[in-house]
């Protein structure tokens, strides 16, 4: 009786202070930050519950990392202590955030790949120049990135991720009251929305579509120079730009001072480029510079048609070919071929940027053959269906002649048996 | 005829017996009334499973059964080679043409009551060939190795997989894995080509003795009256290629206006298309599993719903033994209800199928 009473007191000797010391311990890894502001509600709640999803919370940063503090002490004015800082001023914001992410040391411990550029860049931008000036309006690191809820540009909800950014800096750059007295549009969003990149990046869901920062830049965003938008367009339309850089327009527009593509595309309403937009139709814009009893009125005239007729030459293979597939004979072969012929249109649409006539011939003089030869594979098409067609009436015929002889035979079995 | 010829018939005919067993086929006779024209069913199916034979062999000499060059060997088939294109249209067209004569057959057997006593056997063996014929089906339906008869493929395994308890077994034993591969290609192709054909030559065969030595059934009605009765040899014979050159005028207008198509090739890692469904003669089953709750009671609906087909395929095999009236040569109406039921719901259901596809 003695021994168990023994063994009872050393467990509780041993477990009851383990219980009391690991209890501590996690009282001690509480976040009293989090804690209190989560009791206080409403307003003051929302950091901390934001923060939960927050990038830098799955890094193991904590409150304290960015505001001070010491978050290990129950009492708020212990916790407040000397090193506490506080929500900054908006102005003081760019270099509060830049405290770590323009050290390059630091940020190594959690993002080795992560630009440590931001604030300079964010210096020479727009907004970055008008903070200096004193204008708290403009917009920080937070108006861009959130406060306390912020996601790494990778995550789908991210404000900075690609199919969000247009709406993120539309709540400024579209709201006429917040930018009244900036002296810039207001409806570049409302463009953009209408525009072929906005068609990629939201009805085909293309990321790599551009969107306001690929133009702007994104921590340096700032609009374009006329010299500089050709620069910006030959990022993802290197061979255009290239071509265009050839042609005679070029010298005319660095003369005049007419930004490039902007000049026949636009800028952030840039529609799906046209046939109709080349040549001196009503929708051309040759014809809002040249007159029409000039040269390169001529020359826009002559682009267009050889344009045209090569489209007609594709699109009449492609109708024989539909012609023949709908006969039912298998036009799959010279289909993948005319594809050929489509790369070549794609291609005789880009060089029309050059004005180089005699490229513009040879190329198309490629394109013809390969049309040649898918019109004589759409022909061949053709009168196999029409051979099929004729076998089938032909043997259809000694079919049924076979059908009548059975049919005499049978009546003639069944007559000599009735006679019978 | 000229000598040489009269001289090799009675040179065959010494050897073969072919006179006995023309006079046996004039000796035979079948009857003729007002139903007779179901009769001609079983010759149709017998012809087209000919077709499928010769057709199959001539796909045989450009087929590759391989995932990499299956697809490519039919494509090739179709575009280049002289007559591919009909070769393979045939082959498709008669296959389905042959799963509907089989299934009018089929039901006329059942509706006239062919299969009672003493042809219990012949309804059988037909039942397995039917079974045989849907193999075919399904194992041809993926050889072209192309988008639809892939995923189709992938919906029907996956039906096979819910078969309870043996369900697992059964999927990985039809697809040499888990999942389609590359293994289940010449899988398929050898349930095809070999195993198939085996056993349709072994019940076929035991089916066209059974009719043979049987004769056709007379339908209850008739039992009593004295039907006029003709002979197999040349009179139904006769009649029978007069059906056949029809089905073949029929044949051959599908293939010149419809060629079956080839489609796009098989994408193992595309997601399923929108809309698939496997072929036509499973739809009904399909549309069934679609539309059966989650639960029945305890049970899971899909399960119970294969269940319930297992049965009723069980039953309706077994119906020779349980339709009792008819073997008595006595009229019974339950059995014609219950056949005209299952028909109504095969109909019902493969319309659906088609009608309502997101049913």
């Amino acid at each position: 009786m003695k021994q168990r009473h023994k063994k009872s007191s050393l467990v509780f000797i041993l477990v009851v202070p383990a219980v009391i010391l690991s209890a501590l311990t996690v009282y001690a890894q509480t976040n009293s930050c989090i804690a209190c502001h989560r009791e206080m509600g409403d307003e003051l709640a929302m950091p901390a519950e934001a923060f939960k999803l927050d990038v830098h919370q799955e890094f193991g940063l904590s409150c304290s990392d960015c505001h001070g503090g010491n978050p290990a002490e129950e009492d708020v004015d212990l916790a407040k202590d000397g090193t506490f800082e506080g929500a900054p001023l908006r102005e003081q914001i760019p270099e509060f955030c830049a405290s770590c992410h323009s050290d390059s040391s630091y940020m190594r411990r959690y993002n080795p790949s992560l630009r440590v550029d931001q604030l300079d860049l964010y210096l020479t931008s727009g907004h970055g120049k008008l903070i200096k000036e004193g204008d708290t309006k403009a917009a920080v690191c937070t108006d861009c990135h959130g406060t306390h809820g912020i996601l790494a540009s990778s995550h789908p909800k991210s404000w900075t991720f690609p199919w969000n950014i247009p709406d993120m800096c539309g709540r400024c750059h579209a709201d006429k009251d917040f930018m009244k007295g900036y002296r810039i549009p207001t409806n570049q969003l409302e463009e953009y929305e209408q525009s072929v990149h906005a068609y990629a990046l939201f009805e085909k869901k293309d990321l790599s579509a551009p969107v306001c920062n690929d133009c702007h830049g994104n921590h340096g965003a700032a609009p374009p120079e006329v010299t500089s938008i050709a620069f910006v367009c030959r990022q993802c339309h290197p061979s255009t730009g290239e071509l265009f850089s050839k042609s005679p327009h070029k010298t005319v527009y660095d003369e005049l001072g007419i930004s490039e593509c902007e000049a026949c595309h636009g800028n952030h309403k840039i529609f799906p480029p046209s046939d109709d937009m080349l040549g001196t139709g009503e929708k051309a814009v040759c014809i809002e510079c040249h007159d029409p009893d000039s040269k390169p009125y001529q020359i826009a005239s002559r682009i267009k048609k050889l344009l045209d007729d090569f489209i007609q030459q594709t699109d009449s293979a492609r109708d024989l070919l539909e012609q023949a597939s709908g006969k039912g004979v298998d036009v799959s072969n010279p289909m993948f071929k005319l594809r050929e012929a489509n790369t070549l249109l794609i291609m005789v649409r880009n060089l029309t940027h050059s004005l180089d006539i005699p490229a513009i011939e040879e190329k198309i003089q490629e394109g013809e053959k390969v049309i040649l030869e898918v019109q004589e594979a759409g022909q061949a098409a053709l009168k196999e269906a029409t051979f099929r067609r004729r076998g089938l009436i032909i043997s259809t015929f000694f079919v049924f002649l076979l059908a009548i002889a059975l049919y005499l035979k049978i009546r003639l079995i069944e007559k000599k048996n009735q006679a019978k | 005829m000229n000598k040489f010829l009269k001289d090799a018939l009675i040179y065959i005919d010494g050897r073969f017996k072919l006179s006995a067993l023309l006079e046996f086929a004039k000796k035979k006779k079948v009857p003729e009334h007002k139903h007779s024209i179901w009769y001609y069913f079983g010759g149709i199916c017998l012809f087209l499973f000919v077709i499928q034979v010769i057709t199959g062999i001539l796909l045989l000499l450009y087929y590759s059964p391989s995932v990499d060059s299956a697809y490519e060997s039919v494509h090739t088939l179709m575009s280049r080679v002289k007559f591919g294109w009909l070769i393979r249209s045939v082959h498709s067209w008669s296959a389905n043409i042959l799963i509907s004569a089989i299934l009018i057959h089929m039901f006329s057997a059942f509706f006239l009551r062919a299969y009672r006593k003493p042809r219990e056997l012949t309804w059988i063996s037909g039942f397995f060939l039917l079974l045989i014929f849907f193999a075919f089906g399904f194992s041809g339906y993926l050889l072209p190795w192309n988008e639809l008869s892939f995923f189709a493929t992938r919906v029907g395994t996956d039906i096979a997989g819910t078969v309870p308890l043996i369900g697992h077994a059964l999927k990985n034993f039809i697809l040499g894995g888990p999942e389609i591969s590359d293994v289940t290609l010449p899988r398929f192709f050898w349930f095809h080509v070999a195993i198939l054909p085996l056993f349709t030559v072994i019940i076929l065969g035991v089916h066209l003795v059974l009719v043979q030595v049987l004769g056709m059934s007379k339908p209850i009605s008739l039992s009593d009256d004295k039907v006029r009765e003709v002979p197999f040899f040349p009179n139904f014979i006769l009649k029978d290629m007069l059906g056949w050159l029809l089905i073949l005028v029929l044949i051959g207008v599908l293939c010149v206006f419809l060629p079956w198509e080839i489609g796009q090739k098989a994408d193992p890692f595309a997601g399923t298309p929108l809309g698939i469904k496997p072929e036509w003669y499973f739809t009904f089953m399909f549309t069934t599993l679609k539309i059966v709750p989650s639960h029945i009671l305890f049970i899971e609906g899909e399960v119970l719903a294969i269940l319930g087909f297992m049965v009723g395929g069980l039953l309706w095999m077994l119906v020779p033994f349980l339709d009792k009236k008819a073997s008595k040569e006595k009229k019974s109406p339950f059995f014609t209800w219950v056949g005209a039921f299952i028909l109504l719901y095969i109909i019902v259901f493969t319309a659906l199928t088609y009608l309502l596809p997101n049913l």
